[in-house]
């Protein structure tokens, strides 16, 4: 595997992986673990694989500790702490050679344990539990913590660390705080009575952590909304955006309640459909208010006709797209880049809206308030396009930073001040020559009242079959679209910019990417990385696909939809662009990327070291 | 609002209301429905009754979706803002726009296709969350603007103008709104302007969803012999079992009303409702009688109109289960919205 040298030094490098049953509480043991070592100052990324189901399922959670700290998921697992008897199995069989297995040996397996490349940890977890605690529930939970502790064990976690985290958590219920205590040291002693410990791969106290939180992408998103203003939220419930509309409640809850009155300086609507979810986003944004809805594909599926209505009729629109697995409800608790035509070119007749590509949750985070000042500036939906991995999975971020003179651009709007001085006024009329035109909101004066519509309508806002005055205002519109790169964050470059081959990506691919640079750099071969934030594309896009001849582009779905996009929407040539497609509904990996530019530079080895001629 | 609305120069004689307005600076733009459609009696009820309540303009906003009767929102108060939204669809954008702003006042206006068939699901929705609007269904049991196909209020056996007669079981948006506990249900004639007037000054009066099924002929598609919404059909099945008198705040009762057979409603802002009731076994506050009431009168083939249900209580109104700040939320100041730089940097210790 990329990033991780074979098994000399695995000091902070190396992955675990816990296999379990959904609804039996083994999440917060599994984060107990992640935070304890990145509290260390020790870098982690936590990939959460769990089923569309409430109870009763496997799942699994796998951290990376990675003391380079690359992102993404690693395609291989040092340790399995095999703790669902139904994918045991399957579970032994996928623990890459040299690999450790942890298993509960109360009921012992000797039948299965068939691989002479790997080490069996057999550790009497239940019997442990049972001989100790009373309950069935609580002997399932606190067995996780006891599993837990068996792994800081043998991993060397601090103990120390990982207290302060239970006192942290259970500190206002004390006989929490003592049986999960006493869970934990059940299951560390037993190592340390009865196995060699630490293993090889072990993690030791580093710096690499100070100024970085774990945070998910939806979080950070719910906590962007917050900190943009936004009044109304709107939502139908789906996987995997739900959270996002949790936490910006949650974040409402503490931040804009009035203590002495009660009174809320926020709405949250659970509308009947995403229909209904983006309908009150665009009557709430018309209105005047700061407006979103967070939904996955199916609900932007459903959200299409008025999509179209807020493109023509102008009306601003704040959109999460969370993108999981497709088609249809496919694989809801599975990553995807899938939905980028989809939202692109959003509803019927001609439209074409604005993206933003956030990378990671501390993207999310600043993209969500850029999106309000977008979707006001240019009047218009503007779609926000995370995914599972981002939204659902704890990423290591630097500290999110506010600047306490942001003001939101609230576009151009009409006040009743300027109306007062007006004789008449005109929705759709290009007074500035920038193709965005003048909005005025309900309540302010009948000198600003217009009609909005979704039906032909001319540049005075009336409504129009006449094709003249219907195409002046489609054109306008058109116009508005190419010049709204302006508001748009740019491309992030990487690399030296003088090397032939290039990697054109977006969103969440970003961390694969970095880690298969590296070891591409290793290998000596020069690449230069162009990661997308936004669409409409930049004149920095054009560029990049002008000035490489060799290029890859990354993304996760099947249909290499990026690349279409870039081919319609540049003057780039198709047969330059090399797909590299990850669609399993895993997150991505360094590997894929890196075999398939070694071997296509294989095919045609000039490429790789000539600098490219300006 | 600081704006002071200056009238247009009107002829000295036109009536004019408090704000100094006529009722021709409540018009809209020029109708383009069919002369004669229902529709356009309404529109002329709906000016007449904002007239009356000397609305300021800008205080109104209308939606609607599509269809001959959504059309209409262009029709009257040139003064207010419009949003004329997608078939079906006008009550989510009433959510969110009233969420936005709860001091406005908003009606909106459909038809039987748009409300009772694409958009029955927003409509009981938006019933179910009480969001504070008036909603007039324009209904003449078919869809005019696609030509006359029949939609989902068509009676069982009324005959389209093509010969095809109609054979499944209609959707009463009176009977729909009282299973759905509206707590305000009218259903009125686009005929009987004396009826319809009070009822949609006090609708939009009302503090939560108020609805009115006004019954509007298609004279297009929809008012021939055999049809059960035509104008001689309507006006012969019609059974007025409560009048409605709106009485604003500022106004003395100066009707006398028979004992027992007149109900004042008091509505949160002051003002009253006088229910006169024609049929003196009818009380219009209980929900479970009205709906059997209706319904009875429904299997005899008539129509009962007036203010069939009404509820003066406002607790479940969409902001005040929300707990809403009395400020409109689209006029909150930034620096209260955003929890700014110190709070960031605390929470951040949560996520470490
Ligand atoms: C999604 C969609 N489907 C179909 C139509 C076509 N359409 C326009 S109006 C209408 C029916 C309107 O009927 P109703 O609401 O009763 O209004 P009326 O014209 O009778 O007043 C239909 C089906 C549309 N505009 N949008
Ligand atoms: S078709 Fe019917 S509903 Fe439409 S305008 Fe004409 S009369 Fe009115
Ligand atoms: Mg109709």
């Amino acid at each position: 595997m990329p990033g991780l040298i074979a098994n000399a030094n695995r000091v902070n490098d190396f992955v675990v992986k816990f296999a379990n049953v959904n609804g039996t509480g083994s999440a917060s043991a599994n984060s107990l673990v992640m935070k304890a070592i990145f509290r260390m100052g020790v870098p982690v990324t936590g990939k959460n694989y769990f089923p569309s189901n409430i109870q009763g399922l496997p799942t699994w959670y796998e951290i990376r500790v990675t003391r380079d700290a690359y992102a993404a998921r690693a395609s291989q697992v040092d340790i399995m702490v095999a703790m669902n008897a139904e994918t045991y199995s399957r579970d032994v069989r996928e623990l890459s050679s040299g690999g450790y297995l942890i298993y509960d040996s109360t009921w012992p397996r000797s039948a299965l344990l068939q691989r002479g490349d790997i080490t069996v940890i057999a550790v009497p977890l239940a019997k442990l539990v049972n001989e100790n605690f009373d309950g069935v529930r609580n002997r399932i939970l606190l067995k996780n913590i006891a599993y837990a502790g068996v792994l800081a064990a043998l991993i060397d976690v601090d103990l120390e660390v990982i207290s302060a985290l239970l006192t942290e958590s259970y500190g206002k219920k004390p006989k929490l705080l003592d049986s999960n205590t006493k869970a934990l040291r059940l299951g560390y002693d037993y190592v340390k009575q009865h196995l060699m410990s630490p293993l090889p791969l072990r993690v030791e106290h580093m710096d690499k952590t100070r100024g970085h939180i774990m945070i998910d992408g939806n979080t950070a998103a719910g906590l962007g909304c917050v900190y943009a203003g936004a009044t109304v939220g709107a939502w139908y419930p789906i996987t995997p955006s739900t959270s996002l509309m949790d936490a910006f409640k949650g974040f409402c809850e503490r931040f804009r309640v009035d203590p002495k009155t009660g009174e809320r300086n926020f709405a949250v609507l659970q509308a009947e459909d995403e229909l209904a979810a983006v309908g009150m986003v665009l009557g709430a944004s018309w209105n005047g208010a700061r407006a979103f809805t967070p939904t996955s594909g199916p609900g932007i599926s459903l959200m299409n006709e008025f999509v179209g209505l807020a493109y023509y009729a102008e009306v601003p629109c704040v959109i999460f797209d969370v993108q999981r697995v497709g088609p249809s409800t496919g694989m809801p608790t599975r990553t995807q880049q899938s939905d980028i035509m989809l939202c692109a070119y959003a509803s019927h007749g001609d439209t074409r809206h604005v993206l933003l590509f956030p990378a990671n949750p501390e993207e999310c985070f600043y993209m969500a308030v850029q999106a309000f000042d977008i979707a006001e500036r240019l009047q218009t939906p503007v779609f926000v396009m995370s995914d599972l991995d981002i939204g659902m999975n704890d990423w290591m971020c630097p500290d999110l930073q506010w600047d306490d003179a942001y003001r939101p651009d609230r576009g151009k709007i009409l006040s009743q001040e300027e109306l007062a001085g007006l004789e008449k006024f005109y929705r759709y009329v290009d007074r500035d020559d920038d193709a965005i035109t003048y909005r005025t909101l309900p309540g302010s004066s009948p000198t600003g009242a217009f009609f909005t519509r979704g039906s032909g309508h001319n540049q005075y806002g009336g409504y129009t079959e006449d094709s003249a005055e219907y195409q002046v205002v489609l054109d306008r519109l058109k116009r508005k679209f190419i010049s709204a790169p302006k508001y748009l964050p740019k491309p992030v470059m990487i690399g030296k910019g003088s090397s032939e081959v290039g990697i054109v990506s977006l969103g969440s691919c970003d961390g694969a990417i970095r880690e298969a640079l590296d070891v591409l750099g290793r290998q000596k071969i020069d690449v230069d990385y162009m990661r997308v934030k936004s669409f409409p594309f930049n004149n920095d896009v054009e560029v990049f696909l002008r000035t490489h001849s060799t290029i890859f582009v990354v993304e996760q779905n099947r249909d290499a939809q990026f690349r279409s996009l870039l081919t319609l929407e540049t003057a780039v040539e198709k047969s330059k662009l090399n797909s590299i497609l990850s669609y399993s509904g895993l997150p991505m990996s360094a590997d894929p990327i890196v075999n398939e530019i070694r071997a296509k530079l294989a095919e045609a080895p000039r490429l790789s070291a000539v600098p490219r001629k300006l | 609002m600081s704006y002071i609305n200056k009238p247009k120069v009107a002829h000295p004689s036109l009536p004019v209301n408090t704000l100094g307005m006529t009722r021709r600076q409540y018009e809209g733009s020029m109708s383009t429905l069919c002369a004669g459609c229902g529709h356009d009696s309404v529109t002329a009820s709906i000016i007449e009754a904002c007239w009356g309540l000397s609305l300021r303009p800008e205080q109104l906003v209308k939606l609607s979706g599509i269809g001959c009767s959504s059309k209409t929102t262009a029709y009257f108060v040139s003064g207010s803002h419009g949003f004329n939204s997608v078939h079906g669809r006008m009550p989510s954008i009433a959510s969110g726009a009233n969420a936005a702003n709860r001091k406005l006042t908003y009606v909106g206006v459909s038809g039987d296709g748009d409300s009772l068939s694409i958009g029955i699901g927003q409509l009981v929705h938006a019933i179910r969350r009480n969001v504070n609007m008036l909603y007039l269904i324009e209904n003449n049991g078919v869809y005019g603007l696609t030509k006359g196909q029949f939609s989902a209020s068509a009676d069982i056996g009324t005959k389209a103008k093509r010969g095809d007669v109609n054979s499944s079981p209609p959707i009463d948006p009176v009977l729909l709104a009282l299973t759905l506990g509206a707590t305000f249900v009218a259903r009125s004639f686009s005929g009987d302007k004396a009826q319809l007037v009070p009822l949609i000054q006090a609708g939009l009066r009302h503090n939560g969803f108020a609805l009115i099924d006004v019954l509007s002929p298609c004279v297009t598609f929809n008012d021939h012999e055999g049809s059960t919404k035509s104008y001689t059909y309507t006006r012969e099945h019609y059974h007025a079992a409560v009048e409605a008198d709106f009485v604003p705040l500022a106004q003395e009762i100066a009707v006398d009303y028979a004992v027992g057979e007149s109900l004042p409603v008091s509505l949160h802002d002051g003002s009253q409702v006088i229910l006169r009731k024609l049929d003196p076994d009818y009380d219009p506050t209980d929900r479970t009688a009205a709906y059997n009431y209706i319904g009875n009168k429904l299997k005899k083939n008539e129509y009962v109109t007036g203010l069939i249900h009404i509820d003066g209580s406002d607790s479940t109104e969409f902001h005040n289960l929300n707990h809403t700040a009395e400020a409109p939320l689209n006029s909150i100041p930034f620096e209260k919205l955003s929890p700014g730089r110190a709070a960031l940097d605390q929470l951040m210790g949560r996520f470490r």
